[in-house]
């Protein structure tokens, strides 16, 4: 929890003085996070992807799978944690975040996941093709919007939030899971290979133009 | 281990939060004199230190004094040499800190006087400070290698501090015949950016390749091993094969010991040789305000607390970034964001009289072998109990049968880490 004080001074000058508790262990914790992944959690592009407006459960997933790797590890230490019972963890791939989550106590990526959820995402500009982010659309209704409601844009239920995330990035995660490097819940797994086998590859970038059109 | 550990640095959040009440009501936040802070150097270290004491406490007066009003990164300045970048998408301004509420004073800290609390500036300027924080980056050792001094810089330029000396190295190797031979010499251990010379190599292989074929690279270096080494030497056999040659310190005495720059030789103790460009890369120091301040020591290098960056000679002083020894941290601009923000929450606990928590450093650095091709090295590191040492306790590099795949998207998150770390200093 992020703690702002702020004093007013009544002197010939109104004078507004904001103090950040320097004393704060998630200031000292989440600031070695943001010059990769920005200011607030809101990464610049192209790819490195945002943090802001992620579920709590769902940044404690992802950094969680990233320290533990195999889902045995993973999920032994997910269920001897009270604090953490509501995260539902998959094994993900990286390319250099399995080497930096490791570095952080389960309390520490706590602390982490509290501050960036409580964060409000924040979209950079991407270009996008009007004509297929209407046919994502279709494909995001029929596949998709069940679980990633309001097009993409919530964070409810714990899932991603697709909208407005870099392009690269939900391109090389849809990849990820497709050659199944990373792992996804069961009802993803068969909406994902039905779309596969009804609409193809080029599905994916039909999906992330539409979810780089929608403005969270 | 690790609870005596954290005992030792916080309190719980509740303690913090009082902490925090407290130093509201001190009476000299509220009432007493400005607190002054003055940050002498804008770089990787410098803009985040004043960034992030403003950001805390904006009571305090922060003063940022750097020479240049344009400033360059040297982090992705291998790809301008390259020709995959152009050199102005490098140039940053410091009105993003301006706005921040820093007071930034371009002119050049001369002194630091140590008894007054006061900066000099070769503009006749004394700024007096309640805390001081140096990170002046490094300072070429001319003289070091026989025959290289400033002059010889121009015709065998170090573009080791980016800007004109980058554009120089460029254009030498614009004007290169194809079948020229390229030297490239590295220094001994510790100089800033450890993988930065071989990442050169590949930028420069990557031109030479596309451009001017029968080209070759020769490094001689000083020593037998180097950053990310497997991961290079196995990007130059996979994209650059037969045009580099490495040489090992061992076998020439220590690398280059004198140049001829009006001939156009590098020699090592034992052979003379002709190039046709040559990038020479001196050893280095501390940057020089640190050392006229009497803030390094006999390595040239500047002592520091590894929990604060307070140096070890003047209290209220801090070092951070490439001037100063901060243990198992490379010299990397990342490392230097990470300690400035240490730094920063050192200073304000400091000023405020509140505790400082246990400190986190983390350093994250990608080297682009081609533009297809990153590679990467990354670490968290803590404070050991008894403070004399920042070690690594995770981390480590690119997997060497690492994919193809893998390999193109290090060079997107790159491109993404580049943004983010210079948005981080200037905005």
């Amino acid at each position: 929890m992020r703690i702002l004080v702020r004093i007013i001074l009544f002197s010939s000058i109104s004078l507004t003085v904001f103090i950040v508790n320097a004393n704060n262990r998630t200031a000292m914790l989440t600031d070695t996070c943001v010059a990769c992944h920005g200011e607030n959690g809101n990464s610049l592009g192209p790819a490195i992807p945002s943090l802001g407006g992620m579920s709590r459960n769902y940044l404690l997933g992802a950094m969680l799978a990233f320290k533990y790797e195999e889902s045995d590890q993973l999920n032994a230490a997910i269920e001897s944690d009270q604090d953490l019972e509501d995260v539902e963890a998959f094994t993900r791939n990286s390319t250099i975040m399995a080497r930096i989550a490791k570095g952080y106590t389960d309390d520490e990526i706590k602390i982490i996941a509290d501050h960036f959820s409580a964060q409000e995402l924040f979209v950079g500009q991407q270009e996008v093709s009007l004509t297929k982010a209407k046919s994502g659309k279709k494909l995001h209704e029929k596949y998709c919007a069940n679980c990633h409601e309001e097009g993409g844009t919530s964070s409810e239920g714990d899932t991603g939030v697709l909208a407005g995330q870099w392009r690269p990035y939900f391109l090389w995660t849809m990849t990820d899971y497709l050659e199944g490097s990373r792992e996804m819940p069961k009802k993803m797994k068969v909406k994902l290979e039905k779309m596969m086998k009804v609409s193809g590859i080029e599905s994916l970038d039909l999906l992330a133009n539409y979810y780089v059109s929608v403005i969270p | 281990m690790h609870n005596l550990r954290r005992r030792h640095f916080l309190k719980t959040g509740g303690a913090s939060l009082l902490a925090c009440a407290a130093a509201i009501s001190t009476p000299n936040i509220v009432l007493g004199a400005v607190r002054k802070v003055v940050v002498v150097g804008g770089g990787a270290g410098g803009t985040i230190a004043a960034k992030y004491i403003k950001k805390s406490d904006s009571s305090i007066e922060v003063t940022l004094i750097e020479s240049n009003k344009t400033y360059n990164t040297c982090f992705m300045s291998n790809e301008v040499i390259g020709g995959n970048r152009e050199i102005k998408t490098l140039n940053h301004g410091y009105d993003g800190l301006k706005k921040r509420g820093v007071n930034v004073v371009h002119s050049t800290a001369s002194a630091i006087d140590i008894e007054k609390n006061t900066v000099l500036t070769t503009s006749g300027d004394r700024f007096e400070y309640d805390r001081l924080v140096v990170s002046p980056g490094i300072s070429i050792k001319m003289g070091d290698i026989d025959g290289y001094d400033s002059a010889a810089a121009q015709v065998m330029p170090h573009a080791w501090k980016a800007g004109a000396q980058t554009s120089l190295l460029r254009k030498q190797l614009l004007a290169m015949d194809d079948g020229g031979l390229v030297i490239l010499a590295p220094p001994a251990n510790p100089f800033r950016c450890p993988p930065g010379p071989y990442e050169r190599v590949c930028q420069i292989a990557h031109y030479l390749k596309h451009n001017k074929p029968k080209s070759k690279i020769l490094v001689i270096d000083a020593k037998d091993k180097f950053s990310k080494q497997e991961l290079f030497m196995q990007g130059w056999e996979a994209r650059y094969k037969g045009m580099i040659d490495w040489v090992p310190g061992t076998e020439t005495g220590g690398g280059v010991t004198s140049v001829d720059s009006a001939g156009m030789v590098v020699s090592t103790d034992f052979d003379d040789f002709s190039a046709d460009v040559a990038n020479i890369i001196p050893p280095q120091q501390a940057g020089d305000i640190a050392r006229l301040a009497g803030l390094s020591d006999r390595t040239g290098w500047c002592p520091v607390h590894l929990g604060t960056f307070e140096s070890k000679i003047h209290k209220g002083i801090y070092v951070i970034g490439d001037a100063s020894l901060a243990n198992a941290m490379p010299k990397s601009a990342y490392a230097a964001n990470s300690q400035a923000k240490v730094c920063a929450t050192a200073v304000i606990a400091s000023l405020n009289e509140t505790e400082m928590p246990e400190p986190s450093y983390v350093n994250t650095c990608y080297s682009l072998v081609a533009p297809d091709y990153g590679i990467s090295i990354a670490a968290v590191y803590r404070l050991s109990e008894d403070q004399s040492e920042i070690k690594s306790v995770s981390g480590g590099l690119t997997a060497s049968n690492a994919s193809p795949d893998t390999l193109r998207r290090e060079v997107q998150y790159a491109y993404s880490w580049y943004d983010n770390i210079v948005a981080d200093m200037f905005s």
